[in-house]
């Protein structure tokens, strides 16, 4: 037996396991509620005895195979139904072949693949996809999910349990997609884990601290996916971008919560190191023949990234690379910022006339953003009260106190 | 002259407990009966609304979501009721029927838990395998 785990260690081996020990104890069990229940259980012991009797010489192992024993306990209080008893036939057999060895690691199938696609499935709700990722994956309890976004704990509590019934009653399968069918699935599981990120990231410093946290999830999150889908690009790219984002996290806004802009913000508070594994992470995204979205976007950021100063910024690459985005995702916002680049690049004149075209279709007319880059041109080219009325346009639109601020700031300027 | 009795529920006022049990007893008695007039083809019990998965097919392309059918112009067409291992051979069929293409289908499990009690009972019988 090793040395003693105090309970704070265990807390973090529970938050960096609980997804490779559920994962395995539902392929055990077939079920991912019984499972739930037995691995929360096993824990419970492990903080009651592991600080007393020392730690088991392999942990994870001393989980599975105790929640496994606590599922078993649990069907045969419950052995009324038949499906049950098949459950529980199947499990003891399973037992009976061979418990699981305490002598190596790897005897612990990590089936956090399956797991992954079963929470991601189309057929539940995306918040219920959501809150089960969390949940199962990062170790996240119910309270902490709510809280990070913010519903109350008994809605969370409701969603999971609905989300665990669909599970059961449509029969989910607990497996990864075939071939045919990965792409989609890929996708889907992207589009959340996307999701929580930008939650985390768009919480302000004067949220909870939990909702902050979730950027840091996402990229937990972002990080198991690469490492079980090595060979898929977009799971690179996806990864980058989060750590791209967030490695520019601590300079966005100033210490009043005023928004500091990209070509403003002190370089020299982004995270270093992120920063490099989210260059070499782009890299990796785009070294395929047909870059994805997540590839394309991971690149532009990996280019503010890599500029020492704003004026190192390559703006003909991310123009470039916004327009092979564009031809993969057509989409205004998009074109949006093919516009700011192609000022960059070539003048803001250049830039106008995007945002002319975008205008012309209709599209993004209640998008602030949009008014308050067509008012940035416009002010860069000293058309000052062209500029203001754009301002005034993005002012109305804009959704938060920091934005509004501003461009409060920046009509004040433009129209002295 | 075959006719479908669907069966709609208000989820608000769903028995359960003491009450379910009768109501399951009274199922059974009537399934007895028109069993014995000849009348009975089949019956299920179906897992709630929220269980529900419904599949469309727009630009060959198959798009699954949480859920019961929620188009208001949409109305029931028709059914089938099959076998599948799970909810992704469910959906993969479901796709190849045409109405998945310009209206839904919407996928919704037995409750085999019910269906199971029906048959250790002999009020139905269960299915043969082919």
């Amino acid at each position: 037996m090793g040395g003693a785990m105090e309970h704070g260690a265990i807390e973090d081996f529970y938050r960096r396991e609980h997804g490779r020990i559920l994962s395995a104890v539902i392929r055990a069990v077939g079920d991912f509620e019984l499972a739930e229940d037995a691995v929360q259980e096993a824990f419970a012991s492990a903080i009651e005895q592991w600080p007393r009797e020392g730690t088991p010489d392999n942990p994870r192992a001393w989980i599975v195979s105790v929640a496994r024993h606590k599922a078993i306990d649990r069907l045969r209080r419950q052995a009324r139904f038949a499906e049950r008893s098949d459950e529980l036939r199947r499990l003891i057999e399973t037992e009976r072949e061979g418990a699981i060895s305490t002598e190596r690691d790897d005897a612990v199938p990590d089936e956090r693949l399956s797991l992954i696609f079963t929470c991601c499935h189309p057929a539940l709700a995306q918040e219920a996809q959501i809150a089960l990722a969390l949940r199962t994956l990062c170790g996240l309890s119910t309270d902490e999910i709510a809280r990070a976004f913010l519903v109350p704990p008994a809605t969370m509590a409701q969603r999971l349990v609905r989300a665990r019934c669909k599970i059961a009653a449509a029969r989910i399968p607990y497996q990864t997609p075939s071939r045919e069918h990965l792409a989609d699935r890929m996708e889907a599981v992207m589009a959340v884990v996307y999701l929580v990120f930008n939650e985390g990231y768009s919480a302000t410093a004067g949220s909870e601290l939990i909702r902050r946290e979730l950027a840091g999830e996402a990229i937990r999150l972002g990080r198991i996916i690469v490492e079980l889908m090595a060979r898929e690009p977009e799971p690179h790219g996806l990864l980058a971008l989060m750590l791209l984002h967030d490695a520019r996290r601590d300079a966005r806004l100033d210490d009043k919560g005023e928004i500091v802009l990209l070509e403003d913000q002190d370089r020299s508070r982004w995270k270093r190191e992120q920063i490099i594994e989210g260059l070499k992470e782009a890299g990796v995204a785009m070294e395929t023949p047909q870059p994805g979205p997540y590839a394309i976007q991971a690149a532009i950021a990996a280019e503010h990234s890599r500029a020492a100063r704003p004026q190192d910024t390559d703006w003909r690459r991310i123009a470039d690379l916004y327009e092979m985005l564009m031809r993969k995702q057509p989409n205004p916002v998009v074109e949006l910022n093919y516009a700011v680049a192609v000022a960059m690049d070539r003048g803001c004149e250049a830039g106008l006339e995007i945002v002319a075209r975008i205008e012309e279709r209709g599209a993004l007319r209640d998008y602030h953003l949009m008014w308050a880059a067509k008012a940035d041109l416009l002010r860069r080219l000293g058309r000052l009260a062209e500029a203001e009325g754009c301002y005034r346009r993005a002012l109305e639109l804009a959704g938060s106190e920091p934005e509004r601020n501003f461009l409060r700031k920046r009509i004040s300027e433009v129209s002295s | 002259m075959q006719y479908m009795l669907l069966l709609y529920v208000d989820p608000a006022a769903e028995a359960s407990g003491e009450a379910l049990k009768k109501i399951l007893d009274e199922h059974k008695q009537f399934t007895r009966q028109i069993t014995t007039s000849g009348q009975y083809l089949d019956s299920n019990a179906l897992e709630p609304a929220a269980t529900a998965t419904t599949v469309r097919v727009r630009d060959a392309k198959t798009l699954v979501t949480d859920g019961p059918f929620a188009e208001t112009r949409e109305q029931l067409g028709g059914y089938y009721l099959v076998e599948a291992e799970n909810l992704d051979a469910a959906i993969g069929l479901a796709a190849r029927i045409p109405v998945a293409r310009n209206g839904s289908v919407e996928i919704r499990p037995i409750n085999l838990a019910i269906r199971g009690e029906f048959v250790r009972e002999g009020v139905i019988q269960s299915r043969p395998d082919r």
